[in-house]
């Protein structure tokens, strides 16, 4: 038993340290303690850069406290020390950082550092942190180094991608070797391979390094670097495209998600519903009151808070919907003008309401853990909320589509709308189907707030923002049509986003407005019009 | 001639009515603020001068409104625009009679260009410090806008709520551009800061006492003006556009052109109206082209009744006179309120108090109930 115990306690502590056999405590102890007999900032820096190659992470923290002025010479013993506090100072030792008692400042010598000898120090943290036990700190540290190479930090490098298993820390690992080479002493051959590994990178921070290295080297690699300079610009500019493609999806898909529901209630029905931004609002704070009931009462569950946010968003919403529908909408049919603005002022009572019970600020709803963070395809960074809207907006669609072209009821919405007095005589409750088309739309609207509450503000006036957003995707897209919806609100969302670099957020959106008010001149009934033989008044 | 037109059919008697009204006010409540001393019993305070002078050129907006949504059926969410555009015209006078009295000192630029580094007028500025110009591009802006923008709506034959959108539309895309430093209007926080119009000092008792006077003649000769229009052939005319468009088409009238006209002078109202609402409340800023403000419009026409010459101006004095009482008093329950009385409205009074007092008088006759204009266009429409 005894033996087991001592075997698994091993294991724990090899696997909480997994530098171990870089270097021993001891011979870290031992160089440590050379910085008491240290006279000038060179020697200082000779015992730095030892302590970086033995690449154990461990001498991180006496190299830390090194570059704070925190590391110093105990008089009596003439051991080093990390000193911190003022007056009556804390020590600890400098590779554990276990407490080693108090001393007073006059007990005690500083070890003197410059700005030179920082610089060095800050390195060889860099290099050291390379082997740290947590993934995250290798990471920033090796990305550190891809922006800024040091020929120095070679050594740590290889003896850190030899050990290294994470995938995409060798990959940065390898770039930041190649960038490395780049400004070492090795040979030409060595430097051309590295060349190519950089130029293979693509990134912006790897075209200025090969800027800096075209500046200094000679031919024939000058040339080949300016070659590969220019070829990644070029891909440079093709990713800035796909950016800013990927941008404008994200926002199209904010934008469908809002319209939706909208383009039901106003495609079906013909309802102007300028309420139906709260509905969006409604959502969010459902989304809201969930997580906090969650948050007190089982907040290991946290992450599944949106889960459950979803049907009940759309629940609060349909229904506020259905008895809208019920209790105003249906009196005013046929009259699209005061259904405007009975709307609109269910929105300002539903505001108000809403303002009255959270208050007037913005309240905070978290991303759970799966929604954030973000990754890289290519040269594109992108986030895993906007990625989740995306892929969830999508699926709102897919289904719509699907229950207004597969189900009964949808099958009856679409007669309503194609036809309602011809519908009617065929049997169709054609209030009935009016209630719960509206109570649908409502409800999605809702669902559509669950998902905004991930990226914009939880505030009353959260709706507001969107209604007009809304009414231009459906007005553009063509009444009816969901097809039409996704179209315009991809559209409209990658022209915004498009426009902004040259024109400027503002002007961009003030721009893509004239457009689509030009656009109902030319199409009064939008891109996908339903056709027909009706003439309107 | 257009005297003894509105004399026999235009100005009814209700009209004449408010008419006298509002031009004894026009005297009276200036008299009561500079001839009473303070103390005085009957003394009009200064702030209900300012206050009262608002609520007439929001009188003049809603009857704005009223020409073209109540006799020309053109739901135009984007009034507010207009009446924006045209404030910001009084504005930019105002900021150029400011000369080196505003904080810069500077005698060529308004403060926020100095504060911008701006080092020169830009164009659209010259001609303000001027009264007269200013007073033509209050009419001519908002005017000029409503003809391009009818125009080319009215054409493509834009109706119902999608010119509702579109205008609306309008009205945000205007307050994104306004809200921009680089238009050169004073973005965020507008023009403000005005010292003097015509040589007046814009506080003085006496200054806001005209301003309310010039704010009740225009009134009075709006409501002389849509009599006018809305009582001759061309009113007629509107009124069947509104009713049953298509067949006005068909009887070989032109109906774009006769919305184009009821939008255009429409438009021009409601620049006048904000050109006189700017220096009574001392600033301007891009917050008056929210969309919210230009539907505010349509419930105060809706209120007092569409389709009514007195109709809007009772509607605007009403609710803004409870607006001013709630926000003051209740200021949690006054959205509640503005939300409720839109569904009320809409539910209960589709004539407003206009038609709620008709309807009486018409019981208190005892005649046969006639069916009112918008009921008989509803049932042309299905």
């Amino acid at each position: 038993m005894r033996h087991f115990l001592t075997i698994a306690f091993m294991l724990l502590a090899f696997l909480a340290n997994p530098s171990k056999g870089f270097a021993d405590e001891a011979k870290l102890r031992e160089l440590v303690g050379k910085f008491a007999q240290a006279n000038s900032f060179e020697e200082t820096s000779r015992i730095v850069l030892e302590l970086s190659a033995t690449g154990d992470g461990l001498a991180a923290r006496a190299l830390t406290a090194l570059a704070d002025g925190d590391l110093q010479i105990r008089k009596s013993d003439k051991s080093i020390v990390i000193a911190t506090g003022s007056g009556t100072l804390k020590l600890a030792d400098p590779l554990t950082g276990d407490a080693l008692g108090e001393a007073k400042s006059s007990e005690l010598s500083k070890i003197k550092v410059n700005n030179n000898l920082r610089r060095v120090i800050r390195d060889a943290i860099g290099a050291l942190t390379l082997s740290s036990p947590d993934a995250g700190v290798r990471l920033k540290a090796v990305e550190n180094l891809v922006s800024n190479p040091d020929p120095l930090a070679l050594g740590a490098l290889e003896t850190a991608l030899s050990a290294e298993t994470d995938p995409t820390i060798i990959i940065r690992l390898k770039a930041a070797r190649a960038g490395s080479i780049l400004f070492s002493d090795r040979s030409d051959a060595d430097k051309s391979q590295a060349l190519k590994d950089v130029a293979a990178l693509g990134s912006r921070d790897a075209i200025s390094l090969l800027t800096k290295f075209a500046a200094t080297a000679a031919e024939p690699l000058q040339g080949e670097a300016l070659a590969a300079m220019a070829k990644g610009e070029d891909s440079l500019a093709l990713w800035g495209v796909g950016q800013n493609v990927w941008y404008g999806v994200s926002l199209g898909s904010v934008l469908l998600l809002a319209a939706i529901g909208l383009a039901i209630t106003f495609g079906v029905m013909g309802v102007i519903n300028m309420a139906h931004g709260e509905m969006v609002m409604l959502g969010a704070y459902t989304t809201f009151v969930v997580q906090e009931i969650m948050r007190a009462s089982a907040p290991g569950m946290l992450d599944w808070a949106l889960a459950i946010a979803l049907p009940l968003a759309f629940l609060v919403s349909g229904l506020v919907g259905l008895g809208m529908e019920r209790g105003i909408i249906r009196f005013l049919y046929g009259r699209p003008l005061e259904t405007l603005l009975a709307t609109w002022g269910v929105s300002l009572i539903l505001q108000q309401a809403i303002r009255s019970i959270f208050g007037p600020t913005n309240q905070e709803v978290s991303n759970p853990s799966w929604m954030s963070g973000a990754f890289e395809l290519g040269q594109i960074t992108i986030t895993w909320n906007r990625m989740f809207i995306v892929i969830f907006a999508i699926a709102v669609f897919v289904v719509l589509l699907w229950a207004l072209n597969r189900t009964p009821l949808g099958l009856q919405m679409r007669a309503v709308t194609q036809n309602r007095r011809m519908a009617s005589a065929m049997g169709i409750r054609t209030p009935w189907i009016d209630a719960l088309t509206f109570g649908l739309g409502s409800g999605i609207a809702g669902m559509a707030g669950v998902a905004l509450s991930q990226i914009d503000n939880v505030s009353p006036n959260l709706g507001q923002g969107y209604i007009i957003d809304s009414f231009m995707v459906v007005v553009f897209g063509g009444v009816g049509n969901l097809w039409g919806t996704l179209v315009g609100a991809m559209t409209l969302g990658i022209v915004n986003k498009f426009l902004e670099p040259y024109a400027g957020a503002v002007l961009g959106k003030i721009l893509v407005l004239v457009f689509i008010i030009a656009f109902i001149q030319r199409r009064p009934r939008g891109l996908f019009a339903l056709k027909g033989r009706a003439v309107e008044a | 001639m257009i005297t003894r037109h509105l004399l026999q059919y235009g100005l009814t008697r209700p009209i004449l009515i408010m008419l006298a009204l509002i031009m004894a006010s026009a005297v009276l409540v200036p008299l009561l603020n500079l001839a009473l001393p303070q103390s005085h019993p009957l003394h009009v305070p200064t702030y209900l001068v300012a206050l009262f002078g608002k609520y007439l050129t929001y009188a003049l907006l809603a009857l704005s409104l009223d020409l073209v949504w109540g006799y020309c059926g053109i739901l135009s969410l984007g009034h507010g625009a207009f009446f924006a555009l045209g404030g910001y015209a009084m504005g930019m006078y105002l900021m150029r009679q400011i000369g080196t009295r505003g904080v810069y000192g500077n005698p060529d630029l308004p403060d926020f260009m100095v504060f911008l580094n701006w080092k020169e007028l830009p164009w659209y500025w010259y001609g303000f410090d001027q009264f007269w110009f200013a007073a033509l591009m209050v009419m001519l802006v908002p005017g000029l806008l409503a003809l391009a923008f009818g125009w080319f709506a009215f054409k493509s034959r834009v109706t119902g709520v999608y010119l509702s959108i579109i205008t609306q539309a309008m009205t945000y895309a205007l307050l994104l551009a306004f809200f921009r430093n680089d238009m050169g209007f004073g973005g965020n926080n507008g023009l403000t800061d005005f010292k003097e119009i015509l040589g007046l000092n814009v506080q003085a008792d006496t200054t806001r006492a005209i301003l309310f006077a010039a704010s009740a003649i225009a009134l009075a000769l709006g409501v002389m003006v849509t009599a006018a229009i809305t009582s001759s052939q061309l009113g007629k005319l509107m009124i069947a556009v509104r009713d049953a468009e298509s067949r006005t088409r068909f009887l070989g009238y032109r109906p774009e052109m006769v919305k184009l006209f009821a939008f255009t002078v429409s438009a021009v109202m409601a620049g006048i109206a904000g050109a006189l609402y700017v220096p009574q409340v001392g600033i301007i800023n891009p917050g008056e082209f929210d969309p919210g403000n230009s539907i505010e419009v349509v419930v105060w026409t809706a209120v007092g009744g569409r389709g009514t010459i007195i109709g809007p101006v009772i509607g605007a004095l009403a609710v803004n006179a409870a607006k001013s009482w709630f926000t003051g008093a209740f200021p949690e329950i006054w959205l509640f309120a503005l939300g409720g009385l839109f569904i009320f409205v809409t539910l209960f009074l589709p004539h407003g108090i206009v038609g709620l007092v008709q309807q009486w008088r018409e019981r208190e006759r005892k005649a046969p109930p006639e069916k009112t204009e918008p009921e008989a266009a509803a049932q042309v429409g299905e």
